[in-house]
């Protein structure tokens, strides 16, 4: 019975469908399926398959994002009872996640975003815009394992570095791990500033993610 | 035919990408998305001017809904025709549909050093090289800041580079590098100090500034706010949407289009509701993602029509369009450069786009390399030779010449011959050499074009800008750094 639940759950991941990731969530939690079963046997090797496929270049990038979109749905379904079971969800890394200040460009930053979270990551999206004192603020009050950093502009790309030299002065640059992104970031710019990963696009950010957290 | 500038006019070739009842679907679309949507100008004097033209504006989300006959009576302001002006006027640009002027591609982060070969980052020395290149090849019509001049400060980066190109060029320069309030003021009056006044300016604009949309249907403050500027200086000024097919825009091309029209009609109603009649451009470089991993792809079938149909677009509201072509995503000048370039500029091309950005960049406009720069000039050149079509009359029917060689003679000697040999297409980076002599060498155009980018540099003077502009000029930046 739970086992075809289990696989039910994986194949709404495979289809992208968010809605029914949630219901079959809310399902399991009252059939008595522990969450924690519901996301490994279940959700989980929804993402693994889509992730291989990907991987193969079989599957394209908007599967792999609303996989990524149906399993944060069906997670947060599935959290208040974690809770109430006082059981925790492994998450490989707490990320701190920002478009710099001065730059409004999105896309690449949700992109990864939502590819970190999908990976087993927490996240914490600050949106776009948003000041040096303001990502290490939240990165300091969550405990973040890694801050991430992105910025389309090269007038704005400055910032990625202020925000090293302020976590520098700080004496707080031990603590966090640093990520940047975005078009005009390259491996000289990275060396440049001393951040710790990168990469060139949203599936790359996520290895790197892993290996400066030591999951990979 | 304006000095040392080679443009493309009185094309022969003509091509129909979309009929006017498609042109018209679109459109129509188009104003249903600004109307029940909206696009996002997150810029209070913006919203201000939305709100006093009866637009519904929704302050919180700064996102602004404008009925159809708004936007279209705004439209129906913009100029036609107007030149963008050179610091020489022999090189004068007359936007009027009938011609197509290739400008360099901007603003990428990484260059190829000329001398060295060596990739890396991009400095104000390299706008400096470009421009001198430029202002000496005949092909590119006007300057776009090729690089960031990532040696100078953030703040006043942009006007380090006009300044720059300035100096080392009498063609008309187009900033697409300046997006914030002061440095556009300062970049204006850098511009009215070379034309001779404010007044001179409105008449001959020898800057336009470009500004890129937020897509999906948004706009960035600080570049709403350079172009109504911009606009109330008389400078020529342009929206330009990349909206890309799967990620900022839906994954069909119709959709896409749509989308990037909005931000671009909105934007380009707004500038007309402040200052009717400004000077206004279309512009756009619209892609698909790439669908395994959403990267910019700088190329593709997608890419190819985008280049015409946007054309279409901007010709129905009857305002010049600027439309990116070239920008390869190849590594290197190769095969897949070679596809890319020469396939979107000859769609970008054959529907009269006004402005083409444009040559010089490998990795989708990211890194500079000098031989692309002169290899995209000759594809322009192809192109525009073959535009001109077949012209069939009297003398190019060449009957006579025909009757006197006769069966098995040979054309070699004859007079027409001589007179009309050099109508043939000459290139300057094909190989056509004998096979041993190339396997004797193994060089290639990327050789050639490198050698005569090379060679450019080392033998071309411009014309100076006056010594004491470029003071003032200097002066003007080293004020707007300091202050706070």
């Amino acid at each position: 019975m739970s086992e075809q639940l289990f696989q039910k759950m994986a194949q709404s991941i495979i289809d992208g469908d968010s809605d029914a990731a949630v219901a079959l969530a809310r399902e399991s939690i009252a059939t008595g399926i522990h969450p924690l079963d519901a996301i490994t046997k279940g959700f989980v090797m929804g993402v693994n398959t889509v992730g291989d496929a990907f991987g193969r270049g079989e599957a394209f990038l908007p599967e792999l994002v609303m996989a990524g979109e149906a399993m944060k749905a069906a997670v947060a379904t599935l959290d208040p009872e974690l809770k109430r079971r006082g059981s925790e969800r492994k998450i490989l890394g707490k990320v701190v996640i920002a478009t710099v200040e001065g730059d409004i460009h999105e896309i690449g930053k949700s992109l990864v975003a939502t590819m970190f979270g999908a990976s087993g990551f927490d996240v914490y999206d600050l949106g776009v815009d948003v000041a040096p004192d303001k990502i290490i603020g939240k990165a300091i009050e969550v405990n973040a394992d890694i801050i991430a950093m992105s910025a389309l502009l090269t007038t704005t790309m400055v910032k990625q570095k202020e925000v090293i030299e302020e976590l520098e002065k700080e004496g707080l640059r031990g603590k966090f791990k640093v990520m940047v992104g975005g078009a005009p970031v390259t491996r000289d710019w990275v060396k440049a500033i001393g951040a710790d990963g990168y990469s060139e696009d949203a599936i790359g950010a996520v290895t790197a993610a892993k290996q400066l957290v030591g999951v990979a | 035919m304006t000095k040392n500038i080679k443009s493309i006019t009185n094309p022969k070739l003509k091509l129909e990408i979309l009929t006017p009842a498609e042109i018209k679907k679109i459109h129509d679309a188009t104003l249903w998305i600004i109307e029940k949507v909206g696009v996002k100008f997150p810029s209070e004097r913006a919203l201000n001017i939305w709100a006093e033209n009866g637009a519904e504006v929704d302050r919180a989300r700064k996102t602004v809904k404008v009925r159809g006959e708004i936007i279209e009576s705004a439209l129906k302001k913009c100029p036609p025709i107007y030149p963008l002006a050179g610091r020489d006027p022999n090189q004068d640009l007359c936007l009027d549909g009938n011609h197509v002027y290739l400008g360099t591609d901007g603003c990428g982060v990484e260059v190829i050093d000329i001398q060295t070969g060596q990739r890396r980052v991009s400095k104000l020395q390299d706008v400096v090289e470009i421009a001198r290149i430029a202002d000496a090849t005949e092909e590119i019509a006007f300057h776009w800041v090729p690089v960031s001049a990532q040696d100078m400060p953030a703040k006043t980066r942009g006007l380090y580079e006009i300044k720059a190109i300035w100096e080392n060029s009498t063609k008309h320069v187009q900033t697409e590098s300046i997006y914030n309030k002061q440095e556009a003021k300062t970049a204006i009056e850098m511009a009215a100090m070379i034309a001779g006044g404010k007044e001179a300016l409105r008449k001959r604009p020898v800057l336009s500034l470009m500004q890129c949309t937020a897509s999906p249907l948004g706009h960035d403050g600080g570049s709403v706010e350079a172009a109504l500027l911009a606009a109330e200086a008389g400078i020529p000024t342009g929206f330009m949407t990349m909206a890309a097919c799967l990620t900022t825009g839906p994954a069909t091309l119709a959709g896409n289009l749509a989308v990037g029209n909005a931000e671009v009609i909105a934007g380009t109603a707004l500038l007309q509701l402040a200052y009717p009649g400004a000077p206004v451009f279309y512009a756009a470089a619209q892609t698909a993602s790439d669908p395994r991993t959403g990267a910019y792809t700088g190329g593709g079938p997608e890419d190819f029509l985008f280049g015409a149909a946007t054309n279409v677009l901007a010709d129905f509201y009857n305002i010049p369009l600027s439309m990116g072509s070239f920008a390869t995503g190849a590594k290197e000048p190769n095969w897949q450069a070679g596809i890319e370039n020469s396939l979107s500029t000859f769609m970008a091309s054959i529907v009269m786009s006004d402005m083409l950005l444009g040559v010089g960049f490998l990795h989708g406009s990211r890194i500079w390399s000098f031989a692309e720069m002169m290899m995209d000039c000759e594809i322009f050149s192809i192109i525009e030779k073959t535009l001109r079509g077949i012209i069939v009359d009297e003398e190019t029917l060449a009957l006579d010449v025909i009757a006197a060689v006769g069966p098995s003679g040979n054309f070699l000697t004859q007079k027409h011959t001589r007179q009309h040999m050099r109508d043939i297409f000459l290139p300057q980076f094909m190989d056509r050499r004998p096979y041993n002599e190339w396997e004797s060498k193994k060089d290639d155009a990327r050789d050639w074009a490198l050698a005569k980018a090379r060679k450019t540099l080392a033998e071309h003077q411009p014309d100076p800008l006056d010594a004491k502009l470029s003071k003032e000029f200097e002066k003007m930046i080293t004020k707007l750094e300091n202050k706070g």
